[in-house]
């Protein structure tokens, strides 16, 4: 960093592309010919991944901790699911709806969200995801209840692809997608917006001061981050043709902040990153003793907090000083 | 005539039975420099704080030029041309002043809700923050975390962010807190270089500094302005003097 002294300049290398994220990118199209036999996992990752990078717009970047993110996620995935059941399986089409209905959902929870802070704020949110997971289940007739939304059928991708049992299309599909909504965050977060966001998190007093509207800012990247968490569930319900319960679960907010905190909130990548570490061990030890396996993911959470407090992204950051941000 | 920068007219704050500001009515000329005087507990703070409306006044008026901004919310304040700045370091840690500044800069005009947009394509703004920085003599260190700065070099960022929001009326709670003397001095010197279409009113215990960079004093007792006059008047006053020697012959 030595001899920066045009502010423009020291602004620009903050949102510059590095090497090492061209590599990344690069580097999820392996299992397409290293691990064929696991592009299911693979995509599951970069549907996981979507979500994580939703929390950790609110989360890592705002500073809001949601305990009910997974309400917009299994909102999102119903709605996509229910769509593609009542007949009409165009993919892309249904995404997208997904993503507004868990947006409008978000938009809506958001007015109460952010009024609250610290405790009431993770109470609030988690009785968000509570409610409408018990909605879901009651509205069996509609949803499938306990037993999960079956008959989920999918048209052909673009018309042209099919979900093939190996998975190639999901995973191509659901990487395109991690793709595209890691291109929007990247812009956002690097966005006035974004600096505003961060602005938030630091001292949301300071911010009436600057004559900033702070509450209005944590509406809209409620409403956003909603947006995308729907868009990720979709992505689930028509890459696995089904909808548990399970995506609407406790579970799976916690699990999610869980995945953000190996990987390192307020990155970026670090809900990817933590999405690939968590859903690869997850297979690995419940493949070698499927019953007590959280055992070994508590010993992992324990040991990043304590050695790596800031996520695996924020160790790696101080190996490599060139990419030390303060973000 | 024009009319005053910044006028009260009547304020009244308690809380339960303690009332922290009792028919409290200041009147700031454009580009006055006025200090704001008083033992602790005297309601100096409390005042700014009603002022920025950061608390709501029980009853009375205030008015910013010709508008009446009691009703508004804080930001909406500000965006009118009220800014503040805060006794204790109100600042963000984590990030570095060009980006806070600049952020404040973004704000006032109007562009700070562009998610579509990258903050380097707004040119303007950070040149404009980038100045703001250069002139209070912390250019230099506008790229490290805030966090990182020298205790002095943070009180300047108090007053850059609240230039940044092009202010009519700025108010200073104790600009120089926690500053040791000859820092403050220099601290002044930049508050008196401010454009004189800022009009200023500060907070300060030091009397040497009050008299040397306020036209005029406002001193406040128990939440009532006691009196307001110019530095030799208010030198010379009697009830201000055993206010002052009272406080310290108690410590």
């Amino acid at each position: 960093m030595a001899g920066v002294a045009d502010p423009h300049q020291y602004l620009a290398a903050k949102q510059r592309w590095a090497p090492i994220e061209v590599a990344f990118w690069l580097a999820m199209l392996l299992p397409f010919v290293l691990v064929p036999t696991y592009l299911p996992l693979a995509s599951q990752i970069a549907i996981t991944a979507i979500f994580a990078v939703s929390l950790d717009l609110i989360l890592g970047y705002a500073g809001l901790v949601s305990l009910g993110h997974a309400a917009y996620f299994g909102l999102g995935a119903y709605t996509a699911g229910l769509i593609a059941k009542a007949g009409w399986g165009e993919p892309f089409s249904g995404l997208l709806i997904g993503g507004a209905a868990a947006g409008l959902f978000g938009h809506l929870t958001g007015y109460i969200v952010v009024r609250v802070r610290h405790l009431a704020l993770i109470m609030i949110t988690l009785g968000i995801g509570l409610l409408l997971y018990e909605v879901a289940n009651r509205a069996s007739w509609l949803t499938g209840g306990n037993d999960g939304l079956q008959g989920v059928a999918m048209w052909p991708l673009f018309g042209s692809f099919d979900f093939d049992l190996y998975g190639y299309t999901a995973y191509a599909y659901s990487l395109a997608v991690l793709f595209a909504v890691v291109l929007a965050a990247r812009r956002l977060v690097h966005s006035p917006f974004g600096l505003s966001l961060r602005a938030i998190r630091e001292n949301e007093r300071r911010m009436p001061a600057i004559g900033a509207p702070s509450r209005a800012r944590l509406r809209t990247i409620y409403t956003i981050a909603a947006t995308i968490a729907g868009i990720g569930g979709a992505l689930l319900a028509q890459t696995t043709q089904f909808v548990s319960l399970g995506a609407l679960s406790f579970e799976r907010s916690a699990e999610l902040i869980v995945i953000l905190v190996i990987g390192g909130t307020g990155r970026l990548y670090g809900g990817v990153v933590g999405a690939i570490v968590y859903m690869v061990a997850r297979d690995r030890l419940s493949g070698m003793n499927p019953q007590y396996w959280y055992f070994w993911i508590g010993l992992m959470l324990i040991g990043v907090v304590l050695f790596l407090p800031n996520g695996i992204l924020g160790g790696l950051a101080t190996l490599l000083p060139r990419r030390s941000r303060a973000s | 005539m024009t009319a005053p920068a910044l006028r009260t007219t009547g304020l009244h704050k308690s809380f339960g039975s303690l009332v922290v500001a009792q028919d409290v009515a200041i009147s700031l000329p454009q580009g006055a420099r006025y200090a704001l005087i008083g033992p602790n507990g005297a309601g100096k703070t409390t005042l700014i704080n009603l002022i920025t409306g950061a608390l709501r006044p029980d009853s009375g008026e205030i008015l910013l030029g010709e508008e009446a901004i009691t009703a508004l919310e804080p930001d909406s304040r500000v965006k009118r041309g009220l800014a503040r700045t805060f006794q204790i370091n109100t600042l963000f840690p984590d990030l570095s002043p060009l980006e806070a500044v600049t952020l404040a800069v973004c704000e006032r005009l109007g562009v700070a809700n562009v998610w579509w947009r990258r903050l380097v394509g707004f040119r303007d703004a950070v040149d404009e923050a980038y100045d703001i920085l250069a002139s209070l003599n912390i250019g230099a260190v506008c790229y490290r975390a805030t966090r990182e700065l020298a205790y002095g070099q943070q009180r300047l960022l108090e007053i850059a962010l609240a230039l940044a929001t092009k202010p009519k009326v700025l108010l200073l709670d104790e600009p120089a807190a926690g500053v040791p003397r000859q820092q403050g001095g220099e601290l002044f010197e930049a508050i008196a270089n401010l454009s004189s279409d800022i009009t200023v009113l500060f907070i300060e215990h030091d009397m040497e500094v009050v008299f040397r960079f306020a036209s005029r004093v406002i001193v406040m007792v128990g939440g009532r302005l006691l009196v307001e006059g110019t530095s030799s008047e208010i030198a010379a006053d009697q009830r201000v003097r055993e206010v002052y020697l009272g406080r310290s012959r108690h410590g």
